[in-house]
C-alpha cells in the first residue's frame, strides 16, 4: 500500500462516465503527473483527490486512511489552482495565513510560518500587497506559498503554469522541481503539457478518454509507450508513426515501408525482434531522434540502417535541423545535426536507429511486443 | 491641410449644436426641480398672485418648517417629521435585509448549485414581475395572521419579500462571473459555507451591493401602494403622508408647504444617487458584461 492510493475510482455525471476504473498508487515523496489532452479526466481525478468532487465508486486513500466522504479541509491537502485563486480582498499575508486561521491556529504560531514560507519563495517584500498589484509570476509564488504553509501530506497542482508566459513557465518549472527536491513532499500535478510532465515527474499517468493509458516513470513512458496515443502524445516533436509490413528480410525480420513514388525499402528490426509476426501489417513508431543523418546516429546502437529518402522540407531549429520525408503517406520527421547540408527536393541518406523502434497494431492501436 | 481644417470645424459646429441641444434638455428636466425649490422658499401670496416661475421676492424658510413639523397631515398637525422617521425605520432594515438575502441567494444559486436551483431562480425572477395589485389582499391576510398588520415591521416584511427577487437577480449574475476556484480554494483552506460568504464573496461585492442598495432604496422609499394599503396612521411612510398633506381638504391650499414637503420626500433618494451614483453604472456594467 502506498502513500496515496487510488483504487478502482470512477466518476460519472448521470449516465456519462468521465473517469473509468482508475488504479494509481504512489509512495511518499513522489511527484505524480497526470497528463492528457483537455477532457481526458485528469482534472476530475485531481478534484476527487482534493475532495471537491465526489467519487462515484471506488476509493481514494491518503496515508492508508480512506478519504471517501471526508471534507477537503480535513484531508490535509493543499492545492494550487490554474488561476491561482488568490482571495482578491486580502493581502498576500492574509491569503497565506487564511488556511491556518481557518484551522484554528493561533496568531503567534502563524507568523513564523508565514515568514519562513515567504522567505523560501522570496515574496517577503510583497506580504502587504493585494493580489491585484502582483505580476503573474508573483501570484504564482503566493499561490504556492499558501499551499506550502499548511505543510500538507499531499500537494495538488492544477495546471499551475499554464497562465504564465513561455519564459516564466520554464523558470517556474525549474523552481517547482527544486522545491520538490528540497522539501521531498508528495505532489500530484495536472498538466496538458507533456514537457512539464517529463521534466517534473517521478511518475506519469497519461490519460485519455477517461482511462489511464499508461502509468510509469518518464523514461518508461517515453521509450516504451503502451499504445499509439501515449506514443503520439508524449515527446516534441511527437513520435513518427507510419504504416509498415513485417517481412522476412535477409538478416531476419524487417519492416517494409513505402517511400515516395511507390518505392519500397526494408529496414531490419534490431536483434531479430518481431520474428513471430512476419506478414503482419503494423504501425512503426520511431522518435525523431532515432531518425538522423548518418554521422548523427547513435554510435552505441547495433542496429542503424541507412535508407535513401527524398527530402520534403527542412526546418532549421538552431540546435537541430528537422528534416521531413514521407513514408507510407505520412510525414516523418528526423532530427538531424544543425550544420548538415541537406536541401528540400533532393534524396538524402536517413539513418534509422531500429533499437528504438516500437511497433503497434493498426486496429487496436496497442503495442505489439 | 485645408480639407482637414474644414472637417475639423465641421465637427466643432456639430458639437455646438449637440451641446446646445443637451443644454436645452438639461434645462427642461431641471425645470420642475427649479419650480419646486423656488416656490418652497416664497410666501403663499407670491404664488397665488401668479409668480410661479419667478424667483422669490421675499425669501422665507417658513414653508419648510411648516412642512417638517407643523402642517396638518391627516388628523393631527404634526408635520411630516414622524412619517419621515417611519420611512427611515422602514427603508433601512428592508434594504439591508433584502440586499443581504439577495447576496446569500446569489451565492447559493451560483456556487452551491443543487437540483432544481435553476428553476428556483426562474421562480424568484417571476416574482419580480408579479404586479403589486395582485398581492394586496393575500398580503393583507398574511400580515393579519402574523400580527404585523398596520405596523412598520409589516411594511418591512412586504418590501423584503418583494425585494428579494431583484436583489437575487443582481447578485446571482454578479457571482456567476466570480471565479469558482476561489470558493474551492477556500474550501480546501477549511472555510465553511458562511465563512466563505462573509470573508471571500461579500468583501468583493462592492459594486453590485451599491447597485442593489440604490435600486431597493429608491423603490422602497418611493412606494406608495403598499404604504397606503398596509399602514395605520402612526406607521404611514413619507409618500402617504405627503399625499395626505397635499390632499387635505381643510383650509387654504398652502402650495409652498406642499412644495417643501415634496422636496423632503424626494431628498433621500436624491442623496443616495449623489453619494453612490458613480458606482451604479460601474456595478451594472460588471454584472452584465461578465455575467
Amino acid at each position: 500500500m502506498g502513500f496515496l492510493d487510488i483504487k478502482n475510482a470512477t466518476k460519472s455525471y448521470g449516465a456519462v462516465k468521465v473517469l473509468h476504473e482508475t488504479n494509481i498508487s504512489i509512495e511518499e515523496g513522489e511527484f505524480l503527473v497526470l497528463v492528457g489532452p483537455s477532457g481526458c479526466g485528469k482534472s476530475t481525478l485531481l478534484n476527487m483527490i482534493a475532495g471537491l468532487e465526489d467519487i462515484t465508486s471506488g476509493e481514494i486513500a491518503i496515508k492508508g486512511r480512506s478519504m471517501n466522504g471526508v471534507k477537503p479541509a480535513e484531508r490535509n491537502i493543499a492545492m494550487v489552482f490554474q488561476s491561482y485563486a488568490l482571495y482578491p480582498n486580502m493581502t498576500v499575508k492574509g491569503n497565506i495565513s487564511f488556511g491556518m486561521e481557518m484551522h484554528g491556529m493561533p496568531k503567534e504560531q502563524r507568523e513564523p510560518r508565514i515568514a519562513q514560507v515567504a522567505d523560501l519563495l522570496q515574496i517577503s517584500h510583497l506580504l502587504d500587497r493585494k493580489p491585484g498589484q502582483l505580476s503573474g509570476g508573483q501570484r504564482q509564488r503566493v499561490a504556492m506559498g499558501r499551499a506550502l504553509v499548511r505543510e500538507p501530506d499531499v500537494f495538488l497542482f492544477d495546471e499551475p503554469l499554464s497562465n504564465l508566459d513561455a519564459k516564466l513557465r520554464v523558470d517556474m518549472r525549474t523552481e517547482i522541481k527544486k522545491l520538490h527536491q528540497k522539501l521531498g513532499t508528495t505532489i500530484v500535478y495536472v498538466t496538458h503539457d507533456q514537457i512539464e510532465a517529463l521534466t517534473l515527474s517521478t511518475r506519469i499517468a497519461v490519460m485519455f478518454g477517461g482511462y489511464v493509458q499508461q502509468l510509469g516513470t518518464p523514461k518508461e513512458i517515453y521509450d516504451d509507450p503502451a499504445n499509439m496515443f501515449v506514443a503520439g502524445f508524449m515527446g516534441s516533436p511527437s513520435m513518427n508513426l507510419f504504416p509498415a509490413k513485417i517481412v522476412a528480410g535477409a538478416n531476419g525480420p524487417a519492416a517494409e515501408v513505402t517511400l515516395q513514388a511507390g518505392q519500397t525499402a526494408q529496414i531490419p528490426f534490431a536483434n531479430g525482434a518481431m520474428s513471430s509476426h512476419e506478414g503482419r501489417e503494423i504501425i512503426l513508431g520511431l522518435r525523431p531522434e532515432a531518425i538522423t543523418d548518418k554521422d548523427g546516429a547513435d554510435r552505441n546502437s547495433q542496429s542503424v540502417h541507412i535508407v535513401e529518402c527524398p527530402v520534403e522540407v527542412t526546418e532549421p531549429a538552431g540546435s537541430d535541423t528537422f528534416v521531413v520525408t514521407q513514408i507510407g503517406g505520412k510525414d516523418v520527421t528526423g532530427r538531424f545535426r544543425a550544420d548538415v547540408n541537406v536541401k528540400a527536393g533532393e534524396t538524402f541518406p536517413f539513418a534509422f536507429n531500429m533499437e528504438k523502434a516500437v511497433v503497434f497494431d493498426p486496429k487496436t492501436e496497442d503495442r505489439i511486443r | 491641410m485645408s480639407a482637414s481644417s474644414s472637417a475639423k470645424s465641421g465637427i466643432n459646429f456639430g458639437r455646438y449644436i449637440l451641446y446646445t441641444l443637451l443644454a436645452l434638455f438639461c434645462i427642461y428636466y431641471l425645470l420642475p426641480l427649479y419650480v419646486m425649490v423656488v416656490n418652497s422658499l416664497k410666501p403663499l401670496s407670491e404664488i397665488t398672485s401668479g409668480g410661479m416661475m419667478s424667483l422669490p421676492q421675499e425669501l422665507t424658510f417658513a414653508p419648510w418648517q411648516n412642512a417638517w413639523s407643523k402642517a396638518q397631515v391627516g388628523v393631527e398637525a404634526t408635520g411630516l417629521r414622524p412619517y419621515f422617521i417611519n420611512s427611515i425605520q422602514m427603508v433601512v432594515p428592508a434594504v439591508a435585509l433584502s440586499t443581504l438575502l439577495g447576496a446569500l441567494n446569489g451565492y447559493v444559486l451560483t456556487k452551491w448549485q443543487f437540483r432544481g436551483s435553476t428553476i428556483l431562480f426562474g421562480l424568484l425572477l417571476f416574482g419580480c414581475f408579479i404586479p403589486f395589485q395582485i398581492v394586496l389582499i393575500p398580503m393583507a391576510r398574511m400580515l393579519g395572521l402574523m400580527g404585523l398588520a398596520g405596523s412598520v415591521p409589516g411594511l418591512i416584511f412586504v418590501h423584503l419579500v418583494y425585494g428579494i427577487g431583484f436583489s437575487t437577480l443582481y447578485f446571482r449574475n454578479y457571482y456567476a462571473a466570480f471565479p469558482t476556484e476561489l470558493v474551492r480554494a477556500a474550501q480546501i483552506d477549511g472555510a465553511g459555507f458562511f465563512t466563505i460568504f462573509w470573508r471571500i464573496l461579500l468583501p468583493s461585492s462592492g459594486p453590485i451591493a451599491v447597485v442593489c442598495i440604490i435600486w431597493q432604496f429608491t423603490n422602497i422609499w418611493n412606494d406608495f401602494l403598499f404604504g397606503a394599503s398596509f399602514s395605520d396612521f402612526d406607521s404611514q411612510p413619507m409618500t402617504v403622508a405627503l399625499n395626505n398633506l397635499v390632499q387635505s381638504s381643510t383650509g387654504v391650499k398652502e402650495y409652498n408647504v406642499h412644495f417643501a414637503g415634496a422636496i423632503m420626500a424626494a431628498l433621500p433618494t436624491l442623496l443616495v444617487y449623489i453619494v453612490a451614483g458613480r458606482y451604479f453604472v460601474r456595478g451594472l456594467m460588471a454584472g452584465s458584461v461578465k455575467g
